[in-house]
């Protein structure tokens, strides 16, 4: 057996190893045809089936993924969809033959009609056509079995949704992204992952594997030696990470007796589940763009109605306790793109309308979402932050959206209390400027401020080594908020990848932060990491 | 047809004015709305057709109806006035997505 290597993109960080299992994107086709009449019965029931599988499972979503499920059922449920492949069996072709050459015309359509919006809906049309094959050409049951190494052309929300990572396990992809939802989730699940391998995945199956979701590479058949030192690494991995379990629980403090908060970024309400609000300060960030499952299947706002908002905000206020709990407003574009909202063919999009900008030039989202979050804030310290702040006049018109809210509130008697309103620091125009921001409070946006000071996407791999929160240029910006922030009282936090790197803690406390937000599987390195700090020293 | 007495007919346009046109939500909602009515309803994107039944969602996405873009609304039955009045008002309404109107017109 030969060793093989394959090479990728770290997506997520961390280590596994596992016999590879491969998730295909259709199911082989059955051809060996019945007679025409069975065929039609067999079509006609898968479709049933697959019916009622889209409506249950829009019976238990909620929000985006609700409706784009919803839409499946409903799409299934009209014999239009079918009504071609319905004369293909009559004409003698197999049920599954047919259903996938009616619905390959029918998704090209989609794919070809060069509106981003209908483009996106294709995927629905893919996942609609693959409910229904799995249950005519029924072949290996739809599972993973515990700990596998999941590979796969791509990884939809829905299925990495569906796997159970309590065992562990890992994710190589042929495509995918670094920045997609999926690689956000498997990051804050500590699920490692591996994107953009190349097109080999479908070979692998059964194969054993060995993942560095950091360094982007995977060991195929591995010699002996190459998995006892894999084994290895994965041993040291969890001693580093037992020693920062031990360090999970209770505040942390620097050496030299400083008191830092560290809270935890949230991007869906699963993640509060198993956490213990006792091992952070409070939620540092809350992406709104995530809490609702499926950013990009949503179409409209990238949010659900308002009723739904609230209770999703009212149960994180109420997670959190008496600590403050910070909830970012939707911030869309940029890397997170939401087809139908997000302005397609923007030459940068970095550069272009996203977070703020983009909710204040169609304001009704925002307003709704203001005032779910202003219900939900009878219900604890809950705050509000706002994406891509660039002039001060941005944060007086999300201000005055916010004096709207309240005052439709109070005017239907619908219990509210007016949250604090912080900004984003990210765009360098905001960071040297921050004393002209009048905000209750800033959080620094270590990626975004980073690659718009380096000018280096974090992206792109060719200059990702520029793309360095060390520079002291950024160190520097950010010291002059946090100066900033003390002198006027104000709370000054930093939500980026950058507070849960450990060579990162020391630089960030000496430029005068106190308070870092970190994903929750990152609590103990992180409070592990300050507690090596000593701030009376020059460097440490 | 229209001199025939007995059928009602009713036409009208309106804009589409949602943020993405007439995508998956706001298709799901038009068929769901023009189902709640006995008599036919078709829109086009233009008054000379092609028409397409607004009563499968199927045919009302291969419309790919951009935002902005006018749709045509025609009914032909016995409830034809109200189901046109119905299709119209939700299209202008944006297909409700401002919040609290959600689903408040797809009863007809």
């Amino acid at each position: 057996m030969v060793e093989q290597r394959l090479f990728g993109q770290g997506a997520a960080p961390g280590l596994a190893r596992g016999v590879v299992c491969v998730l295909s994107a259709i199911p082989p086709v059955r051809h060996a045809a019945l007679s025409p009449a069975e065929e039609h019965a067999a079509l006609s029931t898968a479709i049933t089936a697959a019916r009622a599988e889209a409506e249950a499972q829009a019976a238990q979503a909620a929000g985006p993924a609700a409706a784009m499920l919803e839409f499946q059922a409903v799409m299934l449920a009209d014999d239009e969809l079918a009504r071609p492949a319905m004369a293909a069996v009559a004409a003698g072709a197999s049920g599954a033959s047919a259903w996938v050459a009616a619905m390959a015309a029918e998704i090209a359509g989609y794919a070809a009609s060069g509106d981003a919006a209908f483009a996106a809906r294709a995927a629905d049309l893919e996942d609609i056509r693959d409910r229904v094959l799995r249950r005519l050409a029924p072949v290996a049951p739809d599972t993973t079995p515990p700990g596998a190494v999941v590979a796969a052309p791509d990884l939809p929300l829905s299925r990495f949704l569906a796997i159970d990572w309590r065992h562990g396990g890992a994710i190589v992809l042929a495509g995918g992204s670094a920045s997609s939802h999926v690689a956000m989730l498997a990051r804050a699940q500590g699920v490692p992952m591996v994107v953009g391998v190349g097109a080999a995945v479908q070979a692998l199956t059964g194969c054993e594997a060995l993942v560095d979701g950091t360094g982007g590479e995977i060991v195929l058949d591995p010699l002996e030696a190459t998995r006892d030192a894999f084994s290895a690494r994965i041993g040291r991995a969890a001693d580093e990470r037992a020693r920062a379990a031990g360090h999970r629980a209770g505040p942390a403090v620097t050496v030299d007796g400083t008191r830092v908060a560290v809270h935890v970024n949230i991007g869906a309400l699963a993640e509060l589940d198993g956490l213990d609000p006792d091992d952070c300060d409070g939620i540092g960030l809350v992406r709104t763009e995530l809490l609702f499952h499926d950013g990009t299947g949503t179409g409209q706002t990238g949010l659900p109605d308002e009723n739904i908002q609230a209770a999703a905000y009212r149960r994180i206020a109420a997670w959190a306790g008496g600590r403050p709990a910070v909830i970012r407003t939707l911030d869309a574009g940029g890397d997170k793109p939401i087809p139908g909202v997000t302005p397609d063919g923007e030459s940068n999009p970095f550069l272009g309308l996203r977070g703020l900008r983009l909710a204040l030039q169609a304001p009704a989202p925002l307003r709704m979402q203001l005032r779910a979050l202003a219900r939900a804030a009878v219900h604890g310290d809950l705050r509000v932050l706002l994406p891509m702040v660039t002039v001060p006049a941005e944060l007086e018109l999300a201000r005055s959206l916010l004096d709207e809210a309240m005052a439709d509130l109070a005017r239907d008697g619908i219990p509210a209390r007016r949250p604090p309103l912080g900004i984003m620091v990210e765009v360098p125009a905001a960071a040297i400027s921050v004393e002209r921001f009048d905000a209750a409070f800033f959080s620094v946006g270590s990626n975004d401020l980073t690659q718009y000071v380096t000018a280096a996407g974090r992206g792109i791999a060719s200059v990702s080594g520029l793309a360095d929160p060390l520079n002291p240029a950024v160190l520097r910006l950010i010291e002059g908020v946090a100066r900033h922030g003390l002198a006027r009282g104000r709370d000054v936090g930093l939500c980026g990848d950058a507070a849960a790197d450990p060579r990162c803690t020391g630089p960030l406390l000496r430029a005068g932060l106190r308070s870092l937000s970190v994903a929750p599987e990152a609590l103990g390195r992180v409070k592990r990491a300050i507690a090596a700090v000593d701030l009376r020293s020059s460097a440490s | 047809m229209n001199d025939l007495p007995a059928i009602n007919t009713a036409q009208g346009e309106a804009r589409l004015v949602n943020a993405v046109g007439l995508h998956a939500r706001p298709s799901v909602k038009l068929t769901q709305a023009a189902k709640a009515f006995a008599c036919r309803v078709e829109i086009a994107l233009a008054a000379e057709g092609p028409w397409v039944d607004a009563k499968s969602p199927v045919k009302v996405m291969r419309v790919r109806a951009p935002r902005g873009a006018v749709l045509h609304v025609r009914s032909t039955g016995a409830d034809a006035g109200a189901a046109a009045q119905a299709i119209l008002a939700l299209i202008r309404d944006g297909f409700g997505e401002d919040a609290r109107r959600c689903g408040g017109t797809s009863h007809g």
